[in-house]
């Protein structure tokens, strides 16, 4: 079973996060917290599992992460899940967001979380894995996004819109601002 | 008015949606808070709008801000609201949020139940996706009882996507409500061979994490898994399936047994890391399952040590890192194996990763032994002299601690050493574990007799110089350390040299700097030395000293009498003044050295850490007994006693938390304190030890500065470990030496010439004695103490309520809730089969249970079931309790007992399925599930070619024509001795198979019984295996084809049959690129994989070090069934030696008789009966003349090689039945009269059965 997926930046702020067992907000930003600690003094060329913090799960407990660029993806695993098969749904879940955000970055994320929320549930389903296979992930999204945007027909026009004007207002386009226009490289791995 | 409605439109189309906020958020880094707080407001307004738009959208901003850490479970009804909108864009940010913050004290989830039933039925397959991934997260056990049923429908919805969701939610549902599981099971089973990957994987996902909590429920699925295992190749699937059958073999080591095949096969073949790994793992369970009792496995631990070498010598860091958790998992039961790369594991000790280098340590842990102890520890102090970072260097020293002290000190030989290392380690800055080596000291000191007189010494040193240890520091967790020696010193002060010398270095000023707890131990020790010092002193008769001593303590004393900590002033005060007085009866020329010793008379005896839990209960003391009568309700109302009434006071605890004020609480406190300083039986917390609590915690919280010394501190005066190392192995060299001597003394003496070389290898375990002899005080017990070791499992195991026996069949009470008013809908679900009670709905509840039985079966009789049906109801009919009736199930074994012609019926009931389990166990390793096995097993057919069968020589029967024995070229110069060998292999051969031939004639003499017979004789074995060919580099067996027709009992997908050869590698290079071919011939071809040619070659999926064997199986599809045939292949391979490799070909013939056909197909008497009376079948018969062995062996012989069963028997009379893959009926009755046999047969294909006679006399003559 898969406890907890946490994404969060170099910083330790929160991209997304998803606890498969219930824990209060406090408790959730807490654990946040402490995974960021655990796992940011982590040299780069070290391996990926780090036996469990003291806030989630427990002995049997592992974080098996990955970092990308400017974000770390952790997963929050418990012993029937195969280590290196974690490693490697994480791989197939950022290369999947690759491919549904056409070159994934931080703002991708940051603005959309929903849609990585989205994107996340074809693949885990209530902590455990759904699917593997990347096509079938990105095919199910699309179909999904396109019932979307059918329904949105008409009436969501104007607010696009406003967006879009409201957009080109902004002085300052998130996109230029902070550290967040590096794209995640996604390094092709050897599948697992 | 129309303005404002355009108004508020365009308002809306300026709201902030998601992506504003965040800009927003972005914006206001220096005040977020209150702008996230303004930004709520406005959420707040939104929600209140009737537009569904714009409260979605409300919804998903909040879904943002409950992921920085805000509450926002008050909207927990407006997300309900957009939940159920009709529109997927908004139900699916309404299950989003709902996802991330419902939980189970959510109170308006309750309010969803129809809202998520009716998403469940939707047609959009969507929406019912999103229901269930939204529901996965939040089901509570009201959902889920209300619930499960519309999801066990959707288990067999059309689309795969919906599919596989719905089985990954059921095990979420079977958490929150166990009782669904024995209902949903059948059909989740189901799923495992669902067309789809993807369910497939679901529901493998699901079983295994059920078995995993409970695996002994899930024993009977071994074989499917098995099944699934050998033919998945998916990844992600076969992990799953590997870690399972890692959870089952602990249970059931037969399992084990037939997993180590196809798994080393798997470590060999696979490419992927993650599923190599987790074979290897498995591997591992299996060989600790068995527990070392197959020297034969010693090959497999090797391969799983090997893989492992190469994961850890990776450069990959993560592999390496999983390599080394394996490897501890091998120690366990294999050190020996694991010791010899003892190398690696130190290497991984430099390893710049911190994780890798603790994962290291834990399995140096593992390899210590009497030999190697102090060379590992000597590493692991340099180790520590250079670590970097306390909690690595704090790391290595408990390791350092615990590899010592592990199994009451087996391993250490020298406790002067010990001793030695220890005082070492008290050198270590700032290290939290001073407790730790003080416990040690302590342990060893008390428990180690005749280390004592050396760890008196050793501990005076470290008191007198108590200010280099500890520097100018309370703060230092080391000092912790002169809390042992303080108490070593004074208790054994007996050994002491120089007694007066430590009761001096022990009332030094400086140590009431130490910490309290501390300080009293040296008050305390101090006493026990004043003691011993006026012994020796009043033994010289010089009274003049003795007196010195004692105005010392009266001078030194007062210092702690001033101490702040209680403990300490108490004690102090206390000895004070019985110095004081002693220095009275002194000065009048009274002796009291006796006196005052006397108070520290008798040793202590270490006592057992669970000493006082095992103290039995003695009889007649019912300790949950009210000793007084339990005072009325209403009087003590807060003191009820915790044990008994913990869950509602859990339950109530918080609500009443909040109501209640700060004054009335205190109120409320003052009064019990009151109450309970009253009450003689309340026992208080003793304050003394509550004290020494705090004092050594706030002991972390002074900030502490580290010293960084470029010189090591060595307490002068201290021998280093080192030296002992040194003097250990001069002492080991001499018992050796002294040793051979008196084996040399021992040979002559006994003057016996052939004394085995013992002295020449390293010397073993045992060899190694002890330095002196060490006396190990063993820990005092109470006496009758219990045995038993306490459970220590947890009481709120969510899983604990899903230990089900899943065998069982379903029940009454087994049936998932259904909603009256929607009974119509309900009636799909198979789990309604049980579903009656009123005593009407008895009669089709029966048959319903039983239609299904009948449809497992794939019994097509129609009238036999009627008729069997009838009965039945004559049965019931006799008895007229409802209960006996409700029972229907139950009784159905006697019916079935009754149809006495029944030959091998298909699994129905729960003792059934376990003996299949026993069966699938202990056959050969063939790849099958439960129903091919049992018709796998009494399929076997070809005998093996020679007869060198040890057990039954005589009767091994011997079938050239099955044997085709193509030697090649190359074996032609094959000497007689390699003949030998071969012959011997064969016999190994046969042994290995020899659980297989038991079985299968176990099935023979089933289907001999179901006839009824009397005589029993053991029956001759028999093997389906013969040889193929054979070089002098490999050899074929092969395994007669034995036919796989689709259990579903489609004759047109039939015409497939399937033949395993074994190859083994005779020769010691390595086999690799095998290839198999066969020509294929008008009527038979070798299914080849789709893309290749009709000419090529099947590419074997193994390589074969030297002298593994290993099956594989290959498909061939057969047109016409009716004749024999032959068809001529070759084996292609490489041979790899270590210089060279070189290209081989072997050719062989397969023969395809008649009989490899045929499937033993169970047949009733009656439809025998009406097959022959039909008149569609032709006539045919055979005689055998001279035939010499008992009628059963004969039957037997029949079932065995040619596929036939038993209908019925009576006396020398028999009729038997078969069925080709193509659905011809074979019938035949045989007769036996002296030693003639005749055998009359009918069938409906007049050349198939001439040939199949044909083959059964052939059988016959070889006798």
């Amino acid at each position: 079973m898969i406890k907890a997926i946490l994404i969060f930046n170099n910083h330790g702020k929160p991209r997304l996060i998803r606890f498969y067992q219930y824990f209060a907000e406090d408790m959730q930003q807490q654990i946040i917290r402490e995974t960021f600690h655990l796992v940011s003094k982590r040299d780069d060329n070290v391996c990926n599992f780090l036996e469990g913090g003291s806030l989630i799960g427990g002995s049997d407990y592992k974080l098996i992460y990955r970092h990308y660029a400017t974000l770390y993806f952790v997963f929050c695993v418990d012993s029937s899940e195969s280590e290196l098969g974690i490693l490697d749904l994480i791989q197939v879940f950022v290369e999947t967001l690759d491919k549904c955000f056409e070159n994934v970055c931080e703002l991708d994320l940051i603005f959309h979380m929903d849609k990585v929320h989205y994107i996340l549930q074809e693949v885990v389903m209530g902590g455990m894995v759904l699917e593997t296979n990347m096509n079938e992930i990105v095919a199910q999204v699309e179909v999904q996004n396109r019932m979307e945007k059918s329904e949105g027909g008409l009436s969501a026009a104007p607010a696009r819109a406003v967006s879009a004007v409201k957009n080109m207002n902004l002085p300052d386009m998130p996109r230029n601002i902070n550290i967040g226009d590096i794209n995640i490289k996604v390094p092709s791995l050897s599948p697992f | 008015m129309a303005l404002k409605i355009v108004k508020g439109s365009i308002d809306r189309m300026f709201d902030k949606n998601l992506q504003d906020l965040v800009r927003g958020i972005r914006n206001h880094k220096e005040d977020e808070a209150k702008y996230i707080s303004t930004c709520i407001d406005e959420i707040k307004q939104e929600l209140k709008q009737d537009n569904i738009a714009v409260k979605a959208n409300a919804v998903c901003k909040l879904t943002y801000l409950q992921m920085l850490g805000y509450d926002v479970s008050w909207a927990a009804f407006n997300i309900v609201e957009v939940m159920s909108s009709s529109k997927f864009t908004y139900k699916r940010i309404g299950y989003l949020a709902a996802s991330q913050c419902f939980h189970e004290s959510t109170d308006v989830i309750m309010l969803t139940t129809n809202q998520i039933r009716k998403d469940l039925s939707s047609p959009n397959q969507y929406d019912t996706g999103v229901a269930l991934t939204g529901l996965s997260c939040f089901v509570t056990p009201d959902l889920a009882r209300d619930l499960a049923n519309d999801i066990m429908t959707l288990m067999s919805h059309t689309k795969p996507y919906i599919r596989k969701k719905a089985v990954l939610i059921m095990y979420k549902v079977f958490l929150k409500y166990p009782e669904s599981l024995r209902p949903a099971f059948p059909r989740l089973k189901e799923k495992l061979e669902d067309p789809d990957p993807g369910v497939q994987s679901a529901a493998v996902n699901v079983i295994c994490e059920l078995a995993r909590r409970n695996p002994k429920n899930y024993l009977s699925l071994a074989p499917l898994f098995f099944k699934l295992m050998t033919s998945s190749t998916n990844n992600w699937v076969l992990i799953k399936i590997i870690k399972l059958f890692g959870a089952l073999t602990p249970l059931e080591p037969r399992l084990g047994k037939k997993l180590i095949e196809p798994l080393t096969n798997l470590i060999h073949s696979t490419s992927a890391m993650s599923l190599l790994y987790e074979c290897v793992n498995t591997v591992i369970a299996v060989l600790i399952s068995l527990s070392s009792g197959m020297p034969n496995h010693s090959a497999s631990i090797q391969l799983c040590v090997q893989k492992l070498r190469i994961l850890i010598e990776d450069s990959d860091q993560n592999l390496k890192y999983l390599g080394l958790l394996a490897m501890s998992k091998i120690l366990k039961t294999h050190p020996k194996s694991v010791q010899s790369h003892k190398d690696l594991i130190l290497q991984c000790l430099d390893d710049k990763d911190e994780s890798i280098r603790l994962r290291a340590l834990d399995l140096l842990y593992g390899m210590v032994s009497k030999k190697n102890l102090m060379e590992i520890v000597k590493k692991l102090m340099l180790h520590v002299d250079k670590a970097e970072g306390t909690t690595y260097r704090d790391e290595l020293l408990t390791k350092i601690i615990d590899i010592c002290c592990q199994s009451n000190y087996q391993y250490i030989t020298n406790f002067e050493w010990y001793i030695s290392i220890l005082v070492e380690l008290t050198r270590l800055e700032g290290t939290r574990h001073g407790h730790l080596i003080a416990s040690q000291m302590l342990d060893v000191a008390i428990r180690v007799k005749a280390i004592r007189v050396f760890a008196v010494a050793q501990m005076a040193t470290l008191l007198d110089n108590a200010h280099l240890l500890t520097g100018n520091m309370q703060r230092n967790g080391i000092c912790e350390v002169l809390y042992a020696a303080a108490w070593i010193c004074g208790e054994f002060s007996e050994h002491l040299e120089n007694p007066m010398q430590t009761l001096e270095a022990m009332l030094r000023p400086k140590v009431a700097t130490l910490p309290g707890h501390i300080q009293a131990v040296y008050v305390q020790n101090a006493a026990k030395l004043f003691a011993t010092v006026l012994k020796s002193q009043e033994g010289n008769t010089d009274g003049t000293a003795a007196q010195e001593t004692s105005q010392l303590m009266i001078e030194r004393l007062p210092l702690f009498v001033q101490s702040a900590n209680l403990e300490v002033q108490e004690r102090a005060s206390c000895i004070l003044q019985l110095v004081k007085y002693i220095q009275k009866l002194q000065q009048k020329d009274v002796e009291v050295a006796e006196e005052v010793s006397a108070l520290f008379a008798g040793e202590l005896n270490p006592v057992a850490p669970k000493a006082q839990k095992k103290v039995p209960v003695p009889e007649g003391l019912d300790l949950d007994a009210w000793i007084n009568e339990p005072p009325s309700e209403s009087e003590s109302e807060d003191e009820q006693p915790k044990a008994i009434f913990t869950k509602e006071e859990h339950k109530h605890s918080r609500p009443r938390h909040t109501e209640v004020d700060e004054k009335e609480l205190a109120k409320r406190r003052e009064a019990r304190k009151q109450e309970q300083a009253n009450n003689p039986f309340y026992i208080k917390a003793s304050p003394s030890s509550q004290k020494v609590y705090q004092e050594s915690t706030g002991v972390e919280h002074i900030p502490v500065v580290q010293i960084d010394l470029s010189v090591p501190l060595k307490v002068p005066g201290l021998p280093m470990s080192d030296q002992y190392v040194k003097l250990e192995e001069e002492r080991r060299q001499k018992q050796r030496v002294e040793k051979k001597k008196k084996e040399k003394k021992k040979r002559k003496e006994k003057h016996s010439g052939r004394g085995k070389k013992r002295d020449s290898g390293p010397e073993s375990e045992e060899d190694i004695t002890p330095a002196h002899m060490v006396d190990i005080v063993t820990e005092e017990m109470p006496e009758n103490a219990l045995p038993s070791d306490d459970d220590d499992k947890d009481p709120n195991d969510p899983h604990k309520a899903l230990d089900i026996d899943l065998d069982k069949p379903l029940a009454d009470s087994d049936k998932l809730p259904v909603r009256s008013h929607r009974a119509a809908e309900a009636a799909k679900s198979p789990g309604e089969a049980g579903d009656a009670e009123s005593a009407a709905a008895q009669e089709p509840k029966k048959k319903s249970g039983k239609d299904k039985r009948e449809e497992k079966k794939k019994d097509k009789d129609r009238d036999r079931k009627k008729s069997k049906e009838e009965k039945k109801k004559k049965k019931h009919k006799h008895e007229e309790k409802e209960e006996d009736l409700l029972r229907g199930q139950a009784g159905e074994p006697v019916v079935q007992s009754e149809e006495t012609s029944q030959v091998a019926e298909p699994p129905t009931s729960t003792s059934a399925e376990v003996s299949d389990l026993d069966f699938w166990l202990s056959n050969a390793p063939v790849p099958s599930n439960t129903q091919e096995a049992a018709t796998v097993a009494a399929a076997e057919a070809t005998p093996m070619p020679e007869v060198v069968s040890s057990t039954a020589p005589d009767s091994e029967p011997n079938e050239p024509k099955d044997a085709e024995m193509e030697e090649t070229k190359s074996s032609k110069h094959k000497k007689k001795k390699q003949k030998k060998e071969k012959e011997e292999k064969e016999k190994k051969k046969k042994k290995k198979h020899h659980h297989h031939h038991r079985h299968s004639d176990g099935g023979g003499e089933e289907s001999v019984q179901n006839g009824t017979v009397e005589e029993e004789e053991p029956l001759p074995s028999m093997s389906n295996y013969c040889l193929l060919a054979e070089n002098s580099y490999i050899k074929m067996m092969m395994e007669d084809a034995d036919q796989v027709c689709d259990i579903q009992g489609n004759l047109q997908d039939g015409s497939q049959v399937v033949v395993s050869v074994i190859f083994e590698n005779k020769c010691d290079g390595f086999l690799k690129s095998m290839e198999f071919n066969v020509l294929d011939s008008l009527n038979a071809k070798l299914q080849r994989p789709e893309g290749s040619g009709p000419h090529d070659g099947l590419t074997v999926p193994f390589q074969l070090p030297p002298g593994v064997s290993n099956e594989a199986r290959f498909v061939f599809t057969v047109q016409s069934i009716v004749m024999p045939q032959k068809l001529k292949g070759t084996l292609t391979f490489i041979v790899k030696n270590e210089d060279s490799s070189t290209h081989e070909k072997l050719d062989f013939k397969l023969h395809f008789t008649c009989t490899s056909y045929l499937i033993t197909t169970p047949c009733y008497s009656d439809a025998f009966a009406k097959l022959l009376e039909s008149g569609d079948l032709k006539c045919s018969s055979v005689r055998l003349e001279g035939v010499s062995m008992p009628f059963h062996h004969l039957l037997a012989r029949i079932c065995f090689h040619h596929h036939f069963s038993v209908v019925e028997r009576i006396d020398s009379c028999s009729s038997m039945y078969s069925r080709s893959i193509q659905g011809h009926h074979v019938c035949l009755l045989v007769k036996t009269s002296a030693q003639t046999v005749s055998i009359d047969a009918k069938c409906d294909e007049p050349t198939l059965l001439g040939n199949v006679l044909d083959e059964i006399k052939q059988t016959f003559s070889q006798c």
